[in-house]
């Protein structure tokens, strides 16, 4: 054939659509219960908010109304730490670890129990592929509390010489990209210390918080041992400023994140951040490219980019370049972009309109910069917040494309031809919260691992999680670790 | 005729050098009869940013060290420091010390850095782990210094309050810039001589002299710096500090302590500038099930 040897770019890609259709496969959602309209869960009882404001949580897949959530105000804060308070001083820091323990394991048993609820309700109402609510969000957010539920009588082990004691109340806010797994992250290092909880969800996807809350009544936990208050960022301003909080626990944005930092001077709480990132992604020249390639796609793909630690830099050397992007916008055509009910959806809706539009804002940046839009040439939806696999060839390390957060399914792709360029162009930015390294070689990768300034680096893999995993950040990624050992630290004095 | 001393300069550290301070200023430094010790540096924040500069650039060199090296380097400090003795012991005297009080806080200076010294190849031990992730990967933590650290020294515990914070920092591989006691300095600029010929290498350890109120705002506020260590009382300046800090994320620690107790040193000092990161590698998977061996 004259074909392949003139060109020198061989057709690698997969064309399964022209003749291997995927038939729809919708995850039934008829047994899912939703109220009509949720209270606050304060003192282990659901409670209207004093203001008898709601806000509407929607479907962003279908942008349908699922349910309307109470807004929590100053007020309502009030109530709820000080119920954790009363708590804290009266039932939960006198409780035995051992006796602790049990209740987060019954906690951890009843999510396993009503997993697919769960998972149904999780893709509904943040807009994730249920296939990641089902096989990663929820069973990690039950591993969760299992893990920490075996540290509550086991503390004085992890950290030799000390005694660690609880702080007391803690005020934890999470995102909305990983909404029951952030909750299980906060929550059960919090109770497996023996602290108390006041946390709020985000606004877009309080739901499965609030089946928690559910989960945490029938369990049986002391009233007020939990607390669940929802609203937007002035109920988690009220939180981090209420006088009775001991600790502050945050999970967002970089921007967020300094607030709250600042807003603590001066008090004795303490805080955790687990903040942005913009990870790269290193593929160098002799990396096993199709694992690669299905790194880069896990990496900046997962869960429709909304991800802290998502490999949204992709580094490649320059002699694999060319194959490495070619074998990307193959896989990329690929990907299912549609119905998160679908269990053969890739990518499914952006959380919001909110969130679409600024992602929509930052390919606009990207084109003006100068940079080369690609696109995979897959349909969207007509309802929905959706937005295509994305990626952007000849960037460099000062555009905002390159430096800022994007939170949504776009890669930014930078070449580079030493080892050296590589650690530079990694660590050139504000963030250090993950990196990804693909080579073959071993000590290539003891030696990358050791120059990333980042605080999880995953070598020939993309975005793995476990309980026993701490992860966290460097540099304006935040502090302190959540999972493993080194997630009790943040909830104890030594 | 008696022989005329000679007087001693005392300078600032930075980068191994020891310069004056750029802006020329000083400030005289008296005994308990009002009798002129000496002129003192009145550092800048001109001298601060050289020093966070020479911090940086020492950085990748003294965090990539072995740390059974580290762990020399800081015993060699503590057998630099045992030699000149009675040179700190003098000082102390002189800014008001009584003999007895002077010679237990340098013993107890020159062990605690032996004590430190002997951490540098163990807290990484006591504080890494392996985790047994459910995944077919192999996964592992470990504790990595947080960077450059911006640190005020203890104002009244001179020379032992300011070995007691910079040893756990520089022992976990992190670099420094200390304002050392206002009113008590001397020591310190001892120091930087004994750290001078101590095999640190220049830029590790900055010693830089002066008021804290002039230079806290800077050293919180500086967009270099990971890491700010306040030592001092002031609650207005701890304030501003922790709100400085959330201009680039800063970590931030209030150490008051009293540090001639034994519990002033211990690894969870070192561990409060350390970052843990997390490596995941897969394994591969085969030869489980049938293994017999």
């Amino acid at each position: 054939m004259n074909k392949t040897k003139t060109s020198e770019q061989p057709d690698t890609s997969l064309n399964f659509f022209n003749d291997w259709k995927y038939a729809p496969a919708p995850e039934s959602k008829d047994h899912i219960q939703l109220k009509k309209q949720y209270g606050l869960f304060i003192n282990g009882e659901f409670v209207p908010p004093t203001s008898k404001k709601y806000f509407d949580t929607i479907n962003p897949a279908t942008e349908e109304k699922l349910a309307e959530i109470a807004e929590a105000d100053e007020k309502d804060v009030d109530l709820a730490v000080n119920a954790a308070a009363k708590a804290y001083n009266n039932v939960w820091k006198k409780m035995p670890g051992k006796e602790r323990a049990k209740y987060i394991y019954r906690i951890a048993r009843m999510i396993q129990e009503r997993a697919r609820e769960f998972a149904v309700i999780e893709t509904m109402d943040g807009g994730k592929p249920i296939r990641e609510s089902r096989d990663i969000d929820v069973p990690l957010a039950a591993n969760h509390f299992f893990y920490y539920a075996g540290w509550a009588d086991k503390l004085n082990y992890a950290f030799p010489n000390r005694n660690p004691q609880p702080l007391g109340v803690a005020g934890q806010i999470i995102p909305w990209n990983f909404p029951l797994l952030m909750a299980a992250w906060k929550i059960a290092p919090a109770l497996a210390t023996g602290n108390c909880v006041v946390l709020k969800p985000a606004e877009t996807t309080s739901l499965t918080a609030l089946k928690l809350a559910e989960i945490i009544a029938e369990s049986g936990l002391p009233n007020g041992v939990v607390n669940i208050v929802t609203g937007f960022g002035k109920t988690g301003a009220a939180i981090v400023n209420h006088p009775k909080v001991n600790k502050v626990a945050f999970t967002g944005s970089t921007d967020v994140g300094k607030i709250i930092q600042k807003a603590i001077a001066g008090t004795s709480k303490r805080v955790t951040l687990e903040l942005g990132g913009k990870a790269a992604n290193i593929v160098f020249d002799d990396a096993p490219i199709d694992q690669a390639v299905e790194g880069i796609v896990n990496g900046i793909f997962f869960n429709q980019g909304h991800v802290c630690c998502a490999g949204s830099r992709l580094l490649v050397q320059e002699g694999v370049a060319d194959i490495v992007i070619r074998k990307l916008k193959d896989r990329m055509e690929t990907l299912i972009v549609g119905d998160p009910l679908d269990k053969n959806t890739d990518i499914g809706a952006i959380n919001s309109k909110e969130q679409l539009l600024k992602i929509q804002e930052y390919i606009k940046i990207g084109i003006n910069e100068g940079a080369e839009l690609h696109q995979s040439s897959c349909s969207l939806p007509n309802k929905g917040f959706f937005c295509k696999p994305t990626l952007f060839l000849n960037t460099s390390q000062s555009h905002r494309l390159v430096q800022e957060e994007i939170f949504g399914p776009v890669l930014a792709v930078q070449t580079f031809r030493t080892v050296e360029e590589a650690i530079e162009k990694a660590n050139n930015i504000p963030y250090g919260l993950s990196a990804g390294i693909w080579t073959d070689k071993g000590s290539k990768i003891f030696n990358l691992t050791t120059k990333m300034r980042a605080g999880v680096v995953w070598a020939n893999t993309y975005n793995k999680f476990d309980p026993t995993s701490p992860f966290g950040g460097y540099k304006e990624s935040g502090f302190g670790r959540e999972g493993g050992l080194h997630g009790l630290l943040p909830y104890l004095s030594l | 005729m008696s022989r005329i001393e000679v007087l001693k300069t005392y300078k600032i550290y930075i980068g191994g050098q020891f310069p004056r301070t750029e802006s020329g200023r000083y400030y005289s430094l008296t005994n308990k009869k009002n009798e002129p010790i000496a002129n003192v540096s009145l550092s800048s924040r001109k001298d601060f940013r050289n020093a966070v500069v020479a911090a940086r650039s020492a950085f990748g060199g003294w965090s990539s060290r072995a740390a059974f090296n580290r762990g020399q380097i800081l015993y060699r400090v503590a057998e630099m420091m045992e030699g000149r003795k009675d040179q700190f012991v003098k000082e102390l005297i002189l800014q008001g010390s009584t003999k007895k009080s002077a010679e237990a806080e340098v013993t107890m200076a020159i062990d605690r850095l032996v004590y430190y010294s002997g951490w540098c190849d163990k807290y990484m031990q006591v504080f890494g782990t392996v985790n047994p992730v459910a995944s077919s990967h192999f996964n592992f933590s470990v504790p990595e210094p947080t960077g450059v650290v911006a640190i005020i020294a203890p104002e009244e515990s001179s020379l032992l309050g300011l070995i007691s914070v910079v040893a756990p920092c520089i022992a976990g591989g992190n670099t420094c810039v200390v304002l050392s006691s206002n009113s008590k300095p001397l020591c310190s600029v001892t120091f930087a001589e004994v750290l001078a010929t101590s095999d640190v290498p220049g830029g590790v350890v900055n010693i830089i002299t002066g008021i804290s109120s002039e230079l806290y705002t800077h050293f919180s506020n500086h967009m270099d710096v990971n890491a700010v260590i306040y030592c001092r009382e002031n609650s207005e300046e701890k304030k501003i500090i922790a709100q400085n800090s959330s201009l680039n994320v800063k970590r931030t620690f209030f150490w008051t302590k009293d540090w001639l107790k034994s519990e002033s040193e211990n690894p969870y000092l070192m561990l409060d500038l350390q970052e843990i990161k997390t490596t995941w590698h897969p394994i591969e998977n085969i030869g489980i099930a049938g293994a017999k061996y």
